[in-house]
């Protein structure tokens, strides 16, 4: 048994920020945890007033790691204002340029952010500890090495349609700034090619087909190949399926949307079935939260800092809610939404069912990249025009790495008269609502073991790492 | 060198913008000159009491602290007390952390707009009160004073840019590290010459549009896009199109406009990003150190000489007229 009633866990760093974690310990186990987003800039104040294409600049900076969801959720926000949807070929190039960072976050993730907590000193008896340090160890590991030679490669796509990355301006309403031609096309085939090089050498050990077709969790555990073979050997000594379960409600507003549909489906998962989810029923809650207004939907919401931070409150993050009630978000989410059947027996499992939910849609992804690249025209028209309307609003409903998020624009008199954000780590890590319902990090935090003496639980910063928390987002 | 690396009010983008640093990658790079990390938050193991501790040990003088690179802008607010953005876990906000281990420092680096003059963070109002380290927008002074000088005498090293090019982070560090940056390398903005001695526009790939003020009328066109997009390349500093990013990438050469992204307030460019402000319908601003009368005769003589071809593309998504190929009339 412990003998530390209360911890506060942070700085809290491989999260993109920071978060602090309170804990209140009961017999060696978290009894209650409370998350706070500690850093507050006021990107939807900033937009304000503002000429609403700007947002296509200003939004993409709230995050270094998001920036080009950032970028789709305002260009579609503005587009739905506009009545301006890209050509298929502007759609199909956006969608390679978002998956590119979608992967590339994901294989960060993995490397750099979540598989360096299992070479600590605490886990020096395990059998597998040597290879997680050769392959893991923060800043010199084999594995953490390659993965940022293989992204930094994967990245030329975007130097080569997007100008760079991050903070690229080339999504637009209409489509994509650049327009590709054939040898472009071939340079994005080779980038990819030496990325599925890297995927199936390191990451996975094997095909990605085969990887995309497990089917079951006991065809998942039987995996024993690359990194992903060692992650589940991991997984299974120290039974991480138990570890931070999630409630089972999970929510995607669909990857990639394309002419055809989307990449990976939107939709609302509760108690095993998926349906639509209803957008006009998410609201931000705003009991918990250093902010001041009413609970409100994000087309009426609005952000004004508490700045006495009053009692009661503990985070700078509102506390979104889908029909009342806190879903969560991110790749084991959409990968359940879109039907897989891996995914669908992880569902409301905890790190090991969103790690490989994350790895599962790594390989999928590839797959599908690789079939947009095939399908680019290099002769097609990747922008189409339109003009902002002096009044209008839209909504802006895209997939990050990490999980939905959502931009609300209104236009009044040809300026932003209202900008909100909803990130996936606001879903994910939000405080309390009004009824005391936690939000999805802080219900899986609970019964969390805690060993004697330590100060930042390990169990706690692998079940925090394993939602992929972008904390600079959470509140922007 | 150790630096110990700071994230405060910002993105985290120069970080993931230094990642991509390629041949050799970041860390073989900075290993090359002998830079280490103490503490860096996205690539380091220590969390929590681990990092409090060595902070604690860093503001107590036991550990030496060669260099601190703090990545975003630092807010004062709320009421100027700098917990819009608190270290978590140690009770005390970055403002108060930076005020306390910059005296502490051998240099100090700014990595990005915002922490060297408040930038992306400190737009439109400002809703937390941030600044950069040593300047408040293009004016001298933010949260440490006008006269700081780290350890080893430079002022606070501003690598503006947002995000900043893997290369100007890495390379300004090594200069750190082998002590090879001195006053006389940095411009009057605290920028590492090395790169802000270069314009945008320099190697830029619509230069030849540039010429003839063959003008772009819409974002995918191949023209110059400095008449009618906001693009103030010729003004911005910056090696971006020298070597470019991602590969084979710059803003000007994936189809939009350079912000100047290197500027203090480029932020506020008090009219729409893309969207070049006139006046009688004569674009505002000049290119660097051009006179605005040469400006005005050249342009309106090179636009009346533009080729068809340039005119014909300048309005076109790809290339739509070829160059004339001469051919040489030696052989038969």
């Amino acid at each position: 048994m412990s003998d530390t009633p209360r911890l506060v866990v942070g700085p809290f760093n491989r999260v993109e920020g920071d978060l602090e974690v309170h804990l209140d310990i009961s017999e060696g186990r978290v009894a209650a945890a409370r998350v706070n987003a500690p850093l507050y800039r006021g990107f939807e104040r900033m937009l304000e007033g503002r000429a609403p294409g700007d947002a296509l600049t200003l939004t993409p900076r709230i995050c270094g790691i998001c920036s080009i969801s950032q970028s789709a959720a305002a260009a579609r926000a503005l587009g739905a204002a506009m009545g301006l949807v890209p050509t298929d070929q502007g759609a199909m190039l956006a969608a390679l340029i978002h998956a590119v960072e979608n992967v590339s976050d994901h294989l960060v993730h993995f490397n750099l952010f979540f598989m360096p907590d299992f070479t600590r000193p605490c886990y020096a008896a395990r059998p597998w500890y040597p290879r997680a340090v050769a392959r893991f160890a923060a800043i010199e590991g084999q594995a953490a090495r390659a993965a940022i030679a293989a992204r930094a490669g994967l990245m030329h796509i975007l130097g080569l349609v997007a100008g760079k990355w991050p903070h690229t301006l080339a999504l637009q309403p209409g489509g994509v700034t650049r327009t590709p031609g054939a040898r472009d096309v071939l340079r994005i085939q080779t980038e990819l090619r030496m990325f599925r090089k890297h995927l199936e050498t390191q990451v996975f050990g094997g095909p990605l087909e085969d990887f995309a077709a497990l089917d079951s969790r006991s065809a998942l555990m039987r995996w024993d190949r690359g990194d992903a073979g060692l992650f589940l050997e991991i997984a299974a000594d120290l039974d991480l399926d138990a570890l931070g379960r999630g409630a089972g409600r999970y929510l995607s507003f669909g990857a990639y949307p394309l002419a055809e549909g989307h990449g990976f489906a939107p939709g609302l998962w509760q108690a095993g079935e998926v349906t639509a989810p209803n957008m006009a029923a998410i609201a931000e809650d705003l009991s918990h939260s250093w902010m001041l207004g009413g609970m409100a939907h994000p087309f009426d919401g609005v952000t004004r800092p508490d700045e006495t931070m009053r009692e009661g409150a503990y985070s700078w993050c509102k506390a979104p809610r889908l029909e009342g009630a806190p879903v969560e978000v991110g790749a084991l989410a959409r990968q359940l939404i879109d039907g897989h059947p891996l995914a669908v027996q992880l569902a409301g499992g905890g790190v090991l069912a969103r790690v490989a939910g994350r790895l599962l849609e790594l390989a999928r992804t590839q797959i599908l990249m690789e079939a947009w690249a095939e399908a680019l025209d290099p002769g097609a028209v990747f922008m189409r025009q339109g003009n902002l309307p002096e009044t209008g609003e839209g909504a802006g409903l895209v997939e990050a790495a990490r999980g939905s998020l959502g931009h609300w624009l209104r236009i009044e008199g040809g300026k932003i008269a209202s900008y909100q954000i909803i990130a996936p780590t606001t879903w994910n890590f939000s405080p309390r609502d009004a009824q005391g319902v936690p939000g999805p990090l802080e219900a899986a935090l609970v019964g969390a073991p805690v060993e004697p003496g330590e100060d930042s639980p390990v169990s706690v910063q692998h079940i925090v790492r394993s939602f992929d928390p972008c904390m600079v987002c959470t509140v922007h | 060198m150790k630096v110990l690396w700071l994230q405060a009010s910002g993105c985290g983008g120069c970080t993931m913008s230094a990642l991509c640093a390629e041949a050799p990658d970041l860390i073989d790079t900075l290993a090359a000159a002998g830079v280490e990390f103490l503490w860096h938050p996205a690539l380091s193991l220590a969390s929590g009491g681990e990092v409090t501790r060595l902070l604690q040990a860093l503001e107590a003088g036991e550990i030496a602290l060669d260099c601190l690179a703090v990545e975003g802008a630092i807010a004062r607010g709320p009421m100027g007390t700098g917990r819009f953005q608190m270290l978590s876990g140690t009770g005390r906000s970055m403002l108060d952390w930076v005020r306390a281990l910059a005296p502490k420092a051998a240099h100090v680096v700014a990595v990005g707009s915002c922490a060297a003059y408040g930038g992306v963070t400190s737009a439109g109002g400002n809703p937390s009160d941030a600044v950069g380290l040593q300047y408040d927008g293009a004016h001298p002074g933010g949260v440490l004073a006008a006269g700081f000088r780290g350890g080893l005498g430079l002022p606070v090293v501003n690598v503006a840019g947002c995000p900043t090019h893997p290369g100007w982070v890495t390379e300004t560090l090594m200069l750190l590290a082998k002590a090879r940056l001195t006053e006389a390398d940095l411009d009057s903005l605290g920028r590492p010459l090395f790169y802000a001695q270069h314009l945008v526009h320099h190697g830029c790939p619509r230069n030849e549009f540039y010429e003839y003020k063959a003008s772009a009328l819409q974002l995918s066109d191949l023209g110059c896009m400095m008449e009618h997009l906001g693009c103030v390349g010729t003004q911005a500093v910056g090696d971006c199109n020298i070597r470019p990013w991602n590969g084979e990438g710059s803003c000007t050469r994936g189809g939009y406009p350079c912000i100047a992204c290197t500027a203090p307030e480029f932020e506020e460019p008090r009219h729409p990003f893309t969207e070049t402000p006139k006046v009688a319908g004569i674009p505002v601003g000049l290119p660097a150190d051009m006179p605005k009368a040469w400006f005005m005769a050249l342009a309106s003589l090179s636009k009346a000489a533009t080729p068809e071809r340039i005119a014909k593309n300048a309005v076109a998504p790809r290339v739509a007229v070829t160059p004339t190929i001469r051919k040489p009339g030696g052989r038969r």
